[in-house]
């Protein structure tokens, strides 16, 4: 049916794919299965016409297409349901399934009626008892996503690849979805079905594919292998990284965290985190793995006062009670976060390196309580750059201009700067190359000997094996493991990560 | 040799609009012999002061990323406030009080009104989310409406000679309404470029997010500059007043927009983070040689406004052109 042949794809340099093979069976769920930045989506947003450049070549109903745009993969039959789903919420469901397609009568003008009856033998099709004049906005998510596949019906589509579909509806709507799902591939339609939740992959999927570090490590029959195995494939790496942590036993406690639960800003009665409790002593690196979605990023925000409004819990600072608000209470707390997405949340790009560094401590830079000191604030900007090696000819370059392994230590610098006792780290290497990687470990580890307590949320099990003393595992919302790093092993990590109920010891 | 020519281009683009103005003067001497002498020039920066004043608030605004469209309509306010509280005071009705206000009493009672009125704009912003171009046209008319009520449709005129040498009067040869705009600008560069204050303008500005994981109080520095943009509005509606020697119901009326022109000219950017309040200062400036300019070479006031907006848009082409070369 569609099959991918030694497809290879960069991203500026970066390898994200290096000779994936795919083939999809014609009527079959295809589940595409790998840890977080195996390649999957990157290979889905190939297969779409997201991404036109890359190496290798697809074959699809026995032809070599390549498409430049999704709009051609549309046409050919192609369909991909987005993570985030591609629908305008104050356009009604009829307006969406048709947009860019719309039907017009006679007079050129849009045929609402027929969009209507249209729409609405498509919604019976999937089930789906809304009238097809809803706005998109006034729906759930489990019906905002079977809207999308209406719209992949009407194109006729063959192949409809699904991301993550089940990753924000309820169990009773994973259901329904799973009965259209086998209704279409009673139809003869190709489901591509990407998903790292294994339990719900053996109910659904015939076939499977398993991704790392972007290329295919096996594919086959679903009823042919264990949960288990399918594990030992996703991890399965030859190159580990040395273990470095030590264990921690009587150190003092920094922080202790108790029940942090978050509710969701949309959805009612549903939470992002419950009950998280954790401790951070005194000289630790604690490293919170989980996979996408499993609240770690959430975790973190809640701690530097992020979400005040729909977090509750607990945060104890050296066995006081802490409430920490808003980030300048975290900040006074001696808490330090550098977030996930360094140029949305942790520089302001168009400012110099200086500029960025200093942001945080500006009072401590100051003459008379009144005016900035120049000088002050050169001496601690160069004294950081220096510190973290930060590579630049000045400290008046922009921070946009920087490679993101130097962007990264600029944003460490910033908050080095404030004197943090607790340092949170999200995804502290992402995107930066080797060399400034190993930095950053071992910057990390001397921190934490001067008594630096720092917790590192990374999608990276070699990452996470490498740096931390003790290792949380995270899985929808839960907190599901506590493994000391003398007997955190990668399968284990995994299997906490993927299991929420069955496992927890 | 190309790092030099990249300096140059990097200071070409610094002083673009203060290249600008030395042009437009060069050709406007050159065109007629009105243009160049001292009085004309005093004259220009007299008619600019009000504009500054309004402007200068306006660039601290812009800087973080939001806007005001009410200074108009709150000068006017205050300007009449003012007044009322120079000529009648407060009378209170219960206790059977009466509170008169000397000048400079009278003078903080208006600047204290405008500080309000700007604090509401932020207000409304930061706490209910309502967008700066929504909240201040809001406040447009909101304030002009309390300008018609206060001053019941007509003028208050006749406040005195030493109210009117605010307007009117010269100190060291130089008017009045000049030094009062040369210190609102000394002032405003002062917080921008050296205060604590001043960084988080430009911080929320290039990055909310990263200002607010900075441990940046957004809301708190946000209303601060719309308090202090409405107080700068309000010392404008005093000069305005002053110099005509009455407060106009209808004074002020789209004043916003020739403050909007400056800080635009000046090569603030509208989404924020950049530009400056020197840029405001040559934008009112280059703004006024124009006015003064086309009045001289007796070019109808229907194609001075065409010129105008030619300008404005000229001044932003250039500065997105030069955006996309970085």
């Amino acid at each position: 049916m569609l099959v991918a042949k030694n497809i290879s794809k960069k991203f500026s340099g970066v390898t994200a794919l290096s000779n994936v093979n795919l083939e999809l069976r014609p009527g079959k769920v295809n589940a595409i299965i790998g840890e977080n930045g195996a390649g999957k989506s990157t290979l889905m947003k190939i297969l779409s016409g997201v991404h036109t450049q890359y190496e290798g070549e697809i074959v699809f109903k026995d032809k070599v297409v390549k498409f430049t745009n999704t709009k051609e993969a549309e046409e050919a039959g192609i369909a991909i349901i987005h993570q985030e789903l591609n629908l305008v919420p104050y356009l009604s469901v009829a307006e969406n399934i048709f947009l860019g397609r719309e039907l017009i009568n006679w007079l050129n003008m849009v045929d609402r009626k027929q969009m209507r009856e249209k729409a609405n033998a498509l919604l019976q099709r999937l089930n789906l008892n809304i009238d097809p004049d809803t706005k998109i906005a006034e729906l759930k998510v489990g019906q905002q996503q079977l809207v999308e596949i209406a719209k992949a019906l009407y194109t006729n589509a063959e192949v409809i690849i699904m991301d993550e579909p089940t990753s924000a509806i309820s169990d009773k709507e994973v259901e329904q979805l799973f009965a259209i799902i086998n209704q279409l591939k009673a139809d003869g339609k190709t489901i591509a079905y990407i998903s790292h939740k294994l339990k719900e992959l053996f109910s659904i999927a015939d076939r499977f594919v398993v991704l790392r570090d972007g290329t295919t490590v096996d594919a086959g029959d679903m009823n042919s292998v264990t949960q288990d195995e399918l594990i030992q494939k996703m991890t399965g790496r030859q190159l580990n990284l040395q273990k470095s942590g030590k264990l921690i036993s009587n150190a003092e406690e920094l922080m202790t965290v108790k029940n942090i639960s978050l509710k969701h800003p949309l959805l009612r009665f549903t939470n992002i985190l419950t009950n998280v409790s954790f401790t951070l002593h005194k000289g630790e690196i604690l490293g919170v793995y989980g996979l996408m979605g499993a609240g770690r990023t959430e975790l973190m925000e809640c701690i530097f006062g992020l979400h005040p409004k729909n977090s509750s819990g607990e945060i104890k600072m050296k066995g006081k009670s802490c409430k920490i608000k808003t980030p300048a209470d975290a900040i006074a707390a001696g808490i330090a976060l550098v977030p996930e997405d360094r140029k949305l949340h942790g520089l302001i790009l168009n400012q110099n390196i200086k500029t960025n560094i200093s942001l945080t401590v500006l009072k401590q830079i100051e003459k008379w309580g009144l005016l900035l000191s120049t000088k002050k604030e050169k001496n601690l900007a160069d004294n950081y750059i220096s510190r973290l090696a930060i590579k630049t000819s000045s400290d008046k370059n922009l921070a946009k201009n920087l490679s993101g392994g130097n962007q990264q230590k600029i944003v460490l610098a910033k908050w080095l700067a404030t004197h943090p006792q607790i340092l949170l780290l999200d995804e502290p290497t992402r995107g930066i190359d080797i060399n400034a990687k190993a930095e950053i470990y071992k910057l990390m580890k001397t921190l934490a000997d001067e008594g630096m307590g720092i917790i590192m949320v990374s999608s990276e099990l070699p990452e996470i094996l490498a740096v931390s003393d003790r290792v949380l595992v995270m899985c929808e919302g839960e907190l599901t493991a506590s493994i000391p790093i003398d007997e955190a092993t990668e399968a284990g990590i995994l299997t906490y990560a993927i299991y929420k109920n069955e496992l927890t010891a | 040799m190309i790092a030099q020519l990249k300096i140059g281009s990097d200071t070409l683009k610094r002083f673009q609009s203060l290249i600008a103005l030395l042009i437009l003067c060069t050709i406007l001497s050159f065109m007629t012999d009105k243009f160049f002498t001292a009085d004309n020039g005093l004259n220009v920066l007299r008619q600019i002061a009000v504009n500054i004043c309004i402007a200068t608030g306006m660039t601290l605004i812009v800087l973080t990323a939001g806007i005001d469209l009410s200074v108009g309509s709150v000068l006017a306010l205050c300007g009449a406030v003012t007044v009322g509280l120079l000529r009648n005071g407060v009378e209170i009705p219960a206790g059977d009080l009466f509170v008169g206000f000397t000048l400079l009493g009278a003078i903080l009672g208006g600047l204290l009104c405008g500080w309000l009125l700007g604090w509401f704009n932020g207000f409304a912003i930061t706490k209910f989310n309502v967008p700066p171009f929504v909240a201040t046209l809001a406040m447009l008319t909101i304030a002009r409406g309390f300008t018609m009520l206060y001053t019941k449709g007509h003028p208050i005129s006749n406040l005195g000679k030493e109210f009117a040498f605010i307007g009117s009067g010269s100190f060291l040869g130089i008017p009045v309404p000049v030094w009062i705009a040369a210190i609102v600008v000394l002032l405003a560069v002062f917080i921008t470029q050296k205060t604590k204050m001043g960084r988080y303008i430009y911080a929320i500005g290039g990055n909310e997010q990263a200002a607010k994981l900075s441990g940046i109080n957004i809301n708190r520095v946000k209303i601060t500059v719309y308090s202090f943009a409405g107080a700068l509005a309000a010392l404008g509606g005093i000069i305005v007043t002053a110099r005509l020697d009455s407060a106009q119901p209808n004074a002020g009326m789209s004043y916003e927009l020739d403050a909007i022109a400056a800080v635009v000219i000046g090569g603030t950017s509208l989404s924020g983070g950049k530009g400056s309040v020197w840029g405001t200062v040559m934008g009112a400036v280059i703004i006024g040689v124009l006015n003064n300019g086309l009045v001289l070479l007796n070019v109808s006031p229907f194609w001075q406004q065409v010129v105008k907006g030619g300008v404005i848009l000229l001044a932003v082409i250039i500065d997105k052109a030069g955006e996309r070369r970085d």
